[in-house]
């Protein structure tokens, strides 16, 4: 039988904590970024855990629009920070800190 | 069996990115985020959300990691970063951490601790849901096909200026 809806909210929340961390652990942008994915799909898996326990399709649908809004988040953040590096030469965020009076 | 694929699954998925805070180096992460995002695609599939799973896998670790890694490649970056992360900052973002997961889960608690209930078996309809997509969220999809156009004019607008241009 399949696990309840309970183990995958469990799991989501892990999931979300971890991206959490790495997003304050690390200092550069890259994997700061990937973390942001990470938070992204757990929010997914609680989507679609509530889409299953309610029998209703409409939390896929939003799972769908997810996706397509985290790949062009992507697609933007990526395109920023490579212009970050290429007028920095780094992506260390310990290093942009220009904003730091 | 489902609990059995279950548990694999999780593992592979909170380890792989527990593993991408260890690590160091940026191309390690992103493999081994595309080792979590695809565990993360078969949990979507003992959810009975098959189209969900295979976007999951084509679109997020196909697509997106693959974005990813030609950035890694692009950046050049020699040698593994160093790590300089700070005592108090490690214990602070642990606590909230902490914190937070504590809070997630009592939100969650009524759906945690009361019954499963009955679930229906319907809400894994890939035709229900494309029928969904063209109907009631017809326009949402329309601006989607949008966003990804404004998207990719954006990225080329950003990273395809010349240097110093």
């Amino acid at each position: 039988m399949i696990p309840p809806p309970a183990a995958f909210f469990i799991l989501a929340a892990v999931l979300f904590v971890l991206g959490v961390l790495a997003f304050f652990v690390k200092k550069d942008l890259l994997t700061q970024f990937m973390a942001v994915e990470v938070m992204l799909n757990a929010g997914n898996l609680a989507f679609l855990a509530l889409a299953k326990s309610l029998g209703k399709a409409e939390g896929q649908v939003i799972v769908l629009f997810v996706i397509t809004v985290a790949a062009a988040e992507a697609v933007i953040g990526l395109a920023i920070i490579v212009l970050i590096f290429r007028q920095r030469k780094t992506v260390q965020t310990d290093e942009l800190k220009d904003l730091k009076g | 069996m489902a609990w059995a694929v279950f548990l694999i699954l999780s593992f592979l998925c909170i380890g792989s990115v527990a593993a991408m805070i260890l690590s160091r180096n940026q191309a390690h992460n992103a493999l081994f985020l595309v080792l979590s995002f695809s565990s993360l695609g078969g949990l979507f599939g003992l959810l009975d959300a098959p189209f969900a799973a295979a976007v999951q896998v084509l679109v997020y670790a196909g697509a997106i990691m693959v974005l990813f890694l030609f950035a890694i490649m692009m950046f050049n970056l020699r040698g593994e970063l160093p790590v300089r992360v700070k005592k108090t900052r490690l214990a602070f973002t642990v606590g909230l951490g902490t914190i937070l997961l504590a809070e997630l889960l009592l939100a969650g608690r009524k759906l945690v601790l009361g019954s499963p209930g009955a679930a229906s078996a319907a809400g894994g309809d890939t035709a229900r849901l494309g029928h969904f997509l063209f109907s009631d969220y017809l326009y949402a999809f329309e601006i989607t096909s949008l966003l990804i156009l404004a998207a990719l004019v954006g990225a080329l607008a950003l990273a395809g200026k010349r240097e110093g241009s």
